[in-house]
């Protein structure tokens, strides 16, 4: 456990640096906001009545996924591992005295908390300042925005435990840019990344939210918005711990296995 | 020069193949990309029926064209998009020892055609419009559907040409350009007009990815009878203009990274 403390406060602090690079994904952040908020009020007034979620709920749940994107999308993941892994070099970490799936998930963890606190504040600071209906309005209540904490980090959770996939289908096939850009493009769409949850056909919509990529943003951001409505807080939040578990044992499982069986060349 | 660009061609595709698994990878996750953007358009607009006035067909083809001509400008001007790394690790300094055009050495240091897997999927929606009907093909549309193709190709290609320009003296990439070109392309699978007045102007003016798809469509469709139309596409062409104008200003102060 002291490790584990101690390896995510160095990565923080390393990665807690690239401020220009947060500050200049800042300006690509607001822009990609704001379009997609045109995008979605062209799409309400061409008919308003098929419109899921109402504007409040969209102006959060677009914020929220640009000022947490980091936290939520599951292709910013560390180069150096897919790196190590095609290289070899992940041979030195099997020397530490460290399960590697913990190692690599604390990592994990970090870099993507460091990139997503330097880019969160400034964003929510001004998305706050908007001019109404754009406005990031503060949590539907106490209760939501406490919810939301909670849902969020669970949420966060899954998604690092998903990463570890990624970082597993990298040893089995040694091509880390095939295997990023496919989990990318069926989480997009599968999380609510592309368009919130509520905008699919319903029978689709209940579908998706079972599975673990709807619990990754979709559950957080309609709780902080009051669109999951009191009463389906608890079950939400159970079925997210739920993932967690079972991914978080799978995973541990998939990596045991596949160390027993990695060989190395030498070189 | 053809006969180089051609060995380039050769040279790289070649050079893919080896790895055929891999590309394979690539080519279907690029056309996975594609298809779960199309996806999207196709589920929103079954939920609204129509947006800003433009119907599914309208949305579609605006969709097929803009990805298409994307597809195109980052599988052959990808070594401008990657013209960072040349710039980074000293390849440049190679390029310009060697007597032939700068332009040509950097169009050919990467043609990535596993980037052709969004065509694949343009393509195929294309032929989707064409079965269902909406449009009465004759000549005049076949070539304004073709100036647009070509309208897109120079405006995409202008983009990553700037960016490389841009290169020159930040020496870093700049993240901001995926507003233009990422950006371009999701947000222009939609005709501009839907995002408002001010959006379209400066789509028009600015980065004029409109004018090969918003107005255009108007004719494909019938709507309009205006031949200007037909060839608006083309003065999109325009924007490669100040993009090269740049890169030249660039290259000119070019000084090597030294590594």
């Amino acid at each position: 456990m002291r490790a584990i403390a101690a390896i995510f406060r160095a990565d923080f602090n390393q990665h807690i640096q690239y401020r220009a690079s947060a500050l200049a994904g800042l300006t690509t952040q607001f822009f990609w906001g704001f379009m997609y908020i045109l995008l979605y009020m062209a799409f309400l007034r061409s008919n308003p009545s098929a419109f899921p979620m109402t504007q409040r709920e969209l102006m959060s749940y677009v914020w929220l996924n640009q000022g947490l994107l980091i936290m939520v999308v599951i292709w910013f993941v560390d180069l150096r591992i897919l790196d190590d892994i095609v290289k070899g070099n992940v041979a030195y970490e099997l020397c530490r005295p460290m399960d590697l799936y913990h190692y690599w998930f604390i990592k994990s963890v970090s870099r993507r908390l460091a990139r997503a606190w330097l880019r969160m504040v400034p964003l929510f600071a001004v998305a706050a300042l908007l001019p109404q209906p754009y406005r990031l309005m503060p949590p539907y209540s106490l209760l939501h925005g406490l919810a939301f904490l909670v849902s969020m980090l669970l949420g966060f959770f899954i998604l690092n435990a998903l990463t570890m996939f990624l970082y597993a289908g990298t040893f089995y096939t040694l091509n880390p840019t095939g295997i990023r850009t496919l989990m990318a493009a069926f989480m997009d769409l599968l999380s609510g990344s592309l368009i919130p949850l509520p905008f699919f056909p319903d029978a689709i919509r209940r579908l998706l939210e079972l599975l673990p990529f709807g619990s990754v943003q979709n559950a957080p951001f309609l709780i902080y918005s009051g669109h999951i409505p009191t009463e389906r807080i608890l079950p939400t939040i159970l079925l997210q711990l739920f993932w967690c578990l079972v991914l978080y044992a799978w995973g541990r499982l998939l990596f045991a296995r596949m160390i027993r069986r990695v060989s190395f060349q030498g070189g | 020069m053809l006969r180089l660009y051609t060995k380039y061609l050769d040279m790289n595709l070649r050079a893919q193949l080896e790895h055929r698994q891999s590309f394979v990878m690539m080519l279907l996750s690029q056309a996975l990309l594609a298809f779960s953007s199309f996806l999207v358009l196709q589920i929103l607009m079954q939920r609204f029926g129509s947006v800003g006035g433009f119907g599914l067909d309208e949305v579609m083809l605006s969709f097929a064209v803009t990805w298409m001509s994307f597809s195109l400008a980052e599988t052959f001007v990808r070594g401008f998009d990657r013209f960072s790394v040349l710039i980074a690790n000293g390849g440049f300094d190679r390029v310009l020892l060697r007597p032939r055009s700068a332009i040509l050495q950097v169009l050919g240091s990467t043609v990535d055609f596993s980037r052709l897997g969004r065509l694949l999927q343009a393509l195929i929606i294309l032929i989707l419009i064409a079965v269902r009907g909406p449009i009465q093909w004759d000549f005049l549309r076949l070539l304004t559907l073709s100036n647009m193709l070509v309208g897109g190709f120079c405006v995409f290609a202008g983009l990553f040409i700037l960016q490389a320009g841009v290169t020159f003296f930040t020496t870093e990439g700049l993240e901001i350009f995926n507003i233009f070109t990422d950006g371009g392309r999701e947000f222009g699978s939609y005709p501009m007009l839907i995002y408002g007045q001010l959006m379209l102007r400066f789509f028009t003016f600015v980065v004029p990815i409109a004018l090969f798809q918003t107005y255009p469509l108007a004719y494909l469709f019938g709507r309009s009878q205006n031949l200007g139309l037909v060839f608006l596409p083309l003065l999109a062409g325009l924007f490669l203009l100040p993009a090269y104008l740049l890169w030249r200003l660039g290259r000119r102060r070019y000084e090597s990274t030294g590594s």
